[in-house]
C-alpha cells in the first residue's frame, strides 16, 4: 500500500469517533501496542527531547527499506508514534523524503505536530526524513 | 466584596466553552484572563487618544503622555514604591530581570564575584544572571531547598559573602507555590550591604506587595499575570541604584543630548526606557490596578486561600495523586504528579474536558531535578475560579486514571 492508501486507511478509522475520549482510548491503545525498541538503542542518540515528552527513534536499514523503531515517555505520543510509523516505517528512502503527511490533520491531531506543542513528533516526523535523506545520499 | 457570578461576568473568556465544554480555567500562573474594563481601557487608547508619548506638541501626544504618566504613579502606590521614577515599565518581569542582571553587573559585578539565586527560580531569574556571570567572569550561587520546597534559610545565610555583589529570588515559586521570606532574605543581605532583587511575577496578583516595608532594592513584575495586557511589565529599582546603572538600551527618549561624540543620558525612569514603550499596555495594566483595589486585594487574598485550602484537600483525597511543594505559606497553585501517569497525557485528556492547566517543568528545570521528576500537573487558582471548578477538576482527574492508569 502506498503512503496515502495507509494515510486514507487511518483517516477512516478515526471517523468513526465524535468524542474525543474515544479518539484518545485509540491512541492509548495503539500507544500500548508500539512494539518495543530495542533497550540498547533507547540512548542519547536517538533521543529526540522535546519539552513536554521524550521520544526516541531507531532508523535500521535492511539496504531496500528503511524500518524505525520508537518510543515515548508518554503513551498518547507513543500513539501517534504508532500512526506515523505505520505509514512511513518500511519504506524506501525516496518513498520517505517524498511522503507529504496529512493526515494528522485530518484526524484532529494538528495540535500534536504544531512547533508550539513541543512534545518531539514534529522534531520526530523532520528525523525520519533526515534519515530517510542521509541513507539515500550514501547509497 | 462582589459576588462570583459578577465577577466572573467581568471577564468576557471565562464565559466561553471549548469543545463544546464549559471551560474550567485553572493556568492562571501563565497568564491570568483580563476584565473587560481593562481591554476597554486598552481599546480606548487606540479609538481617542493614540499618540506617541513625550514627544509630540499636539493634544493627542498630551493625552496620552498623561495617561501614561497616571499609570506610572499607579504602579507606584499599587506596589507603595518612594518615588515615581523609581518605576521603570519594561516588556514584562523577565525584561525586567535581563535589565538589572545587565545593567547591575556591568556597574558592579567582576571576577571573581557572585549572586545567590536559590533553587525555586523560574528560568527568567536563573539564564539572565548566568549570562551577566559569564560575561564578567562571576559565579551563581544557589540557596538549597527542603523537601517540602522551602529554601533553607541557614543555607542561604551560609552562601552570603564579601563577595556577594547581588541576591535575586522569586516572591513565590511559580511551579510549587512556597511563598518566600522575602522580606528575612532582605534584611540578612542588608545587614551585609547586598542589594536585594526581588521577583515579584507570581507574588503581586496574590495579595499585598509593598515594597517600602521589604526594602527591596528592586523588584519586577508582568502586567500580564495581573490581568493586565501583555507586553507590559514594571521594573522597581531604588533610585540609589538606578541612577548609578548604566542604560541597557540605547534609542529615543532615554537621551538628554545626542551628538556623534558624546551622548548623555535622560534623567530617571526615562534613561531606561528607551524607544516608544507600551504605553497602551501600561495604562491598561494601571486599570486593571485599579479593578484589584475595587474587588479588595486583601478579600482576594482571602478568598483564594480559601480555594487553595479547599483543592489541597480534595486533591489530597485522591489515590495516586503526590503535591509537590508543601510550604505552609503558599500561593494559590498546586502542583502534583499522578503515580505512573505522564504528566502530558494527564493535561492533554483534561484539555479535551476543557480544563486548561500547565504541565511539564514549568520553566523550572531545576525543581524538577531537585525532587528527581521529570514534570508535573499545575492548576493555579485565582479569585475569579470556584469550588465547583475544583470539583470538576478532580471529576477529570478521575477520568485520566481510569483512561490512562497502569500502562
Amino acid at each position: 500500500m502506498s503512503v496515502n492508501d495507509i494515510q486514507e486507511e487511518i483517516i477512516e478509522e478515526f471517523s468513526q469517533f465524535d468524542d474525543w475520549m474515544d479518539k484518545y482510548n485509540l491512541l492509548i491503545d495503539l500507544g500500548k501496542n508500539l512494539p518495543a525498541i530495542d533497550p540498547k538503542h533507547k540512548t542519547r542518540d536517538y533521543l529526540i527531547e522535546g519539552c513536554q515528552s521524550k521520544v526516541w527513534l531507531y532508523p535500521d536499514y535492511d539496504g531496500v527499506n528503511v524500518n524505525f523503531t520508537a518510543d515515548s515517555d508518554a503513551i498518547i505520543t507513543k500513539g501517534i508514534i504508532a500512526l506515523l510509523l505505520r505509514v512511513l516505517s518500511g519504506r524506501a528512502p525516496k518513498e520517505i523524503i517524498s511522503s507529504d503527511l496529512y493526515f494528522i490533520d485530518r484526524i484532529g491531531l494538528r495540535q500534536n505536530l504544531s512547533p508550539t506543542r513541543s512534545n518531539g513528533l514534529l522534531a520526530m516526523v523532520r528525523q525520519i526524513k533526515l534519515y530517510a535523506i542521509a541513507i539515500d545520499a550514501k547509497r | 466584596m462582589k459576588s462570583i457570578s459578577d465577577i466572573r461576568a467581568d471577564f468576557p473568556v471565562l464565559n466561553r466553552t471549548v469543545y463544546n465544554r464549559k471551560l474550567v480555567y485553572l493556568d492562571n500562573g501563565a497568564t491570568t484572563q483580563k476584565p473587560q474594563c481593562v481591554i476597554d481601557a486598552v481599546s480606548e487608547v487606540y479609538e481617542s487618544y493614540n499618540s506617541n508619548i513625550h514627544r509630540g506638541v499636539h493634544a493627542l501626544s498630551d493625552i496620552a503622555s498623561e495617561a501614561y504618566e497616571e499609570s506610572r504613579e499607579k504602579v507606584r502606590a499599587f506596589i507603595n514604591a518612594g518615588e515615581k521614577h523609581e518605576i521603570i515599565f519594561t516588556s514584562g518581569a523577565t525584561g525586567s530581570i535581563n535589565a538589572v542582571a545587565f545593567s547591575f553587573g556591568e556597574r558592579y559585578l567582576g571576577p571573581g564575584d557572585e549572586v545567590i539565586i536559590s533553587t525555586l527560580e523560574h528560568h527568567a531569574n536563573i539564564v539572565p544572571w548566568q549570562m551577566t556571570c559569564e560575561r564578567k567572569g562571576a559565579s551563581l550561587k544557589v540557596i538549597p531547598v527542603n523537601d517540602d520546597g522551602e529554601i533553607i534559610f541557614s543555607e542561604y545565610l551560609k552562601l552570603i559573602s564579601p563577595k556577594t555583589k547581588i541576591v535575586a529570588v522569586t516572591h513565590a515559586s511559580n511551579a510549587l507555590g512556597s511563598i518566600l521570606p522575602v522580606k528575612d532574605i532582605i534584611d540578612a543581605a542588608h545587614e551585609a550591604g547586598i542589594p536585594v532583587l526581588v521577583d515579584g511575577a507570581q507574588a503581586v496578583q496574590h495579595g499585598v506587595v509593598d515594597v517600602s516595608s521589604l526594602g527591596c532594592d528592586f523588584y519586577v513584575f508582568s502586567g500580564h499575570k495581573v490581568y493586565g495586557p501583555t507586553g507590559i511589565g514594571v521594573l522597581y529599582g531604588k533610585e540609589k541604584w538606578l541612577s548609578e546603572m548604566p542604560p541597557y538600551q540605547g534609542g529615543g527618549d532615554m537621551v538628554e543630548s545626542v551628538t556623534f561624540e558624546k551622548t548623555t543620558y535622560n534623567s530617571l525612569p526615562f534613561k531606561f526606557e528607551a524607544g516608544t514603550t507600551n504605553f497602551a499596555g501600561a495604562v491598561g495594566m494601571a486599570r486593571a490596578f485599579d479593578y484589584l483595589s475595587e474587588l479588595g486585594r486583601e478579600e482576594i487574598a482571602e478568598r483564594e486561600r480559601e480555594l487553595l485550602s479547599y483543592a489541597t484537600e480534595k486533591l489530597s483525597a485522591i489515590p495516586g495523586l503526590k503535591i509537590y511543594g508543601n510550604a505552609p505559606d503558599k500561593i494559590s497553585i498546586i502542583s502534583f504528579t499522578l503515580s505512573d501517569i505522564h504528566q502530558y497525557d494527564a493535561g492533554m485528556v483534561l484539555d479535551k474536558m476543557g480544563i486548561a492547566v500547565r504541565t511539564g517543568t514549568h520553566c523550572a528545570e531545576p525543581v524538577m531535578d531537585r525532587y528527581g521528576i521529570e514534570g508535573t500537573i499545575r492548576a493555579s487558582i485565582c479569585f475569579y475560579n470556584t469550588r465547583e471548578e475544583i470539583d470538576l477538576l478532580c471529576e477529570g482527574i478521575e477520568k485520566v486514571k481510569l483512561m490512562l492508569g497502569s500502562k
